[in-house]
């Protein structure tokens, strides 16, 4: 019997996370002087109040739905891949590699296939950790730190000594050309009458990560491997019995995480830059720790929780534009939302349980 | 390559090699207990700014690495809260430790100083000085001859040399740190509580078992985990560096992370570890590339070359590194 129903596992315990995380950020703000409710209004014109402040939301949620989608597909495996970071850095040399060296005829055939680069790129990164951890047992915690700052050397060294045109200053490719060019929201939604923004970043590959979303729900609750997948995530050992071949598992699982993570590259690097610079990548990686951690591992919850963290984001810019407030304030509520939903769910859970048990006792 | 220039690497690997001890060490202590602490960088990061903070405002820097300690136990203490008393996730508590030093730091900086998150630079009583140890050529006698120091040990023999340039003259820090190697080794082989720090990370049942709480014993590996950070963090501010920059530990408690594999777990092999790693970094700093022949070695190979050897040692390839067998698992007393 559970202790408590469903919807408390999926819905408050991530509510009231994100209430107690919100609680200490007003501290934080109002212990550096400022004052909150003025901070969360200037957030919310800032992020919400103007199409080009949703075209940078959905723009950063895009990063973090692909991010947050490749943890979550980690952790299902029961697996925590930090390595979305270095996964993302290497999707971004996939992605250049595509635009720059191939003339392709239309924007949408390019997109098709960075996309798979950047995929191939990205689950490339993630293939060594996760051989690794399948047939030599190397923690892929460990394992993925390290391939992150191996990554960030290797990008450095690619860009420097390569790909860098002969005369620039600055470590970065030459800008793609204009037929690889993404259409942003602007030019979708004008056909439709809607005048967005033209100068926000959302582009086309907003689509891509809503169907990466769904493809994802298909693959973990309507596939045969995402079954086993999530079997292997609840126990080893009843997989094993089950027949479920353990290097398999933590091989396509990682593999598909990897390509999730490098497939955030087609919207920063092909979408938002037409370059490749160094640390494109901004940090997405880790945020979809905390994007998955938020979204229960569950699609429709990633969707939700990288639409608010792409608000978090657009929203600190603004407030580090026109308050004394600096942009890392959106570091600590990261942080303390990793803390929350993460590490001290037992905190909320535990109190939560007896409740929810004393009630039903009382009932009886 | 002249004598004088390896002196003069070897001696910069030592003062690199010295955050990466501290923190190795630290992440000894823990791991050793059973707690997986991927949050040694916060921590760093967290104490550097304090201690620079502190020593800024007060001008004593003993008081500035006392402040940097205590922020570092916070957080240590915090990790203990989620992956003791909650058995959360120790890595993800990790995580979110490196985050939220990476983030409060910058934010009390900007409120405190208003130099774009950083502190002011330190000036020499809010830093700690070298030490000169006796015979050895230093300022002092640099001022008294009236000729650069630097000159004066050109001049001198081989063995005055290593002694003075490599061996004299770093801060209490590094010598406290090169110390704490053999006390470890004592602490964990030697004594009562190392016996029952190192059972409660192989199997924490037995420990209970014998009437031991694994609780306190966790806790106090944790603090001390905090404490040896907190020194590492306030010597990279203090000493290493006049000053705390936003994120100036760059990526060292991961490299102190990958020491502590790369010794698997034991106090001498993580001083060999970590004065391999600062070597790396001592010549990355001062060669940037390298020309072997026809080969040259690009800077960023220096910089990658931690993370590819502990990749190399965890994927056992050159002998097999086995973590503490109770490590990153809660402990939960049967009921």
């Amino acid at each position: 019997m559970d202790k408590m129903p469903k919807w408390a596992d999926v819905v408050l315990i991530p509510l009231i996370s994100l209430v107690l995380a919100a609680i200490l950020s007003a501290l934080v703000i109002l212990a550096i002087g400022e004052d909150p409710v003025a901070a969360v209004k200037m957030m919310v014109t800032g992020a919400l109040g103007s199409t080009y402040g949703w075209g940078y939301t959905l723009y950063y949620a895009t990063n973090f739905l692909f991010t947050g989608l490749a943890v979550a597909v980690a952790f299902h495996a029961r697996m925590f891949n930090i390595g979305g970071e270095g996964q993302a850095m290497l999707g971004g040399l996939g992605v250049a590699l595509v635009c720059l060296y191939i003339p392709w005829p239309h924007w949408s055939i390019a997109l098709i296939f960075a996309a798979l680069g950047a995929a191939l790129f990205g689950a490339a990164w993630a293939a060594i950790p996760a051989y690794l951890q399948a047939k030599r047992g190397s923690h892929i915690v460990i394992t993925t730190i390290m391939f992150n700052f191996i990554a960030a050397a290797v990008l450095n060294y690619v860009l420097v000594n390569v790909l860098k045109p002969a005369g620039a200053m600055d470590p970065a490719t030459a800008r793609f050309v204009e037929t690889v060019h993404l259409p942003s929201l602007h030019e979708l939604l004008a056909p439709f009458g809607i005048n967005f923004s033209k100068s926000a970043p959302a582009n086309v590959s907003l689509l891509v990560a809503v169907a990466a979303c769904f493809a994802v729900w298909l693959l973990i609750w309507r596939t045969r491997l995402g079954y086993e997948i999530r079997a292997y995530g609840h126990s080893e050992s009843g997989a094993l019995y089950a027949g479920i071949s353990p290097v398999k598992i933590t091989m396509i699982a990682m593999l598909i995480s990897g390509g999730l993570a490098g497939m955030m590259a087609i919207n920063n690097v092909m979408g938002e830059a037409e370059r490749l610079v160094l640390n494109s990548t901004e940090g997405a990686g880790f945020i979809g720790i905390a994007v998955a951690l938020m979204g229960r591992s569950h699609p429709f919850g990633v969707f939700l929780a990288a639409i608010l963290f792409g608000f978090l984001y657009q929203g600190g810019a603004e407030l580090a534009l026109w308050t004394s407030i600096p942009r890392e304030l959106i570091v600590v509520i990261q942080a303390l939302v990793i803390l929350f939903t993460g590490a001290l769910d037992n905190m909320v859970r535990m109190p939560l349980e007896k409740l929810f048990l004393a009630a039903r006792k009382e009932k009886a | 390559m002249e004598f004088l220039t390896i002196i003069q690497v070897l001696d910069s690997t030592i003062r690199l090699a010295t955050p990466l001890l501290l923190a190795c060490l630290a992440g000894l202590y823990s791991e050793r207990a059973g707690i997986f602490d991927i949050g040694l960088e916060g921590k760093m990061l967290m104490a550097a700014f304090f201690s620079a903070a502190v020593a800024a405002l007060t001008g004593n820097v003993w008081l500035g690495l006392l402040s940097g300690i205590v922020s570092s136990l916070v957080l240590a203490g915090l990790h203990g809260l989620a992956s003791i008393t909650f058995r959360g996730n120790q890595l993800i508590s990790g995580v979110a430790i490196n985050f939220l030093a990476a983030g409060m730091t910058v934010l009390i900086a900007q409120d405190w100083f208003q130099q774009g998150g950083r502190t002011p630079s330190l000036l020499a009583e809010g830093r700690f000085g070298g030490i000169e140890l006796p015979f050895a050529i230093g300022p002092s006698d640099a001022e008294a001859s009236g000729r650069p120091l630097s000159e004066l040990i050109a001049e001198a023999g081989m063995i005055q040399q290593i002694y003075s340039e490599l061996l004299s003259g770093h801060s209490i820090l590094v010598y406290a740190a090169f110390l704490c190697v053999p006390l470890t080794w004592w602490v964990l082989f030697r004594t009562r509580f190392g016996l029952r720090l190192r059972a409660v990370g192989e199997n924490p049942a037995a420990v209970d078992t014998a009437g031991v709480s694994v609780v306190g014993l966790r806790f106090a590996a944790v603090a001390i985990c905090g404490l040896l950070c907190g020194i590492a963090g306030a010597y990279l501010a203090t000493a290493l560096q006049a000053g705390f920059v936003k994120d100036m530990t760059a990526g060292r408690g991961f490299i102190a992370l990958a020491a502590l594999i790369f010794a698997k777990w034991r106090p001498w092999h993580a001083m060999g570890a970590c004065l391999l790693f600062g070597l790396l970094q001592a010549v990355a700093l001062r060669f940037q590339n390298i020309e072997l022949g026809s080969v040259t070695i690009p800077v960023q190979m220096m910089d990658a070359l931690p993370y590819i050897l502990t990749v190399v040692i965890l994927a056992g390839f050159v002998g097999k590194a086995i973590p503490p067998r109770a490590g990153g698992e809660p402990y939960v007393k049967e009921r």
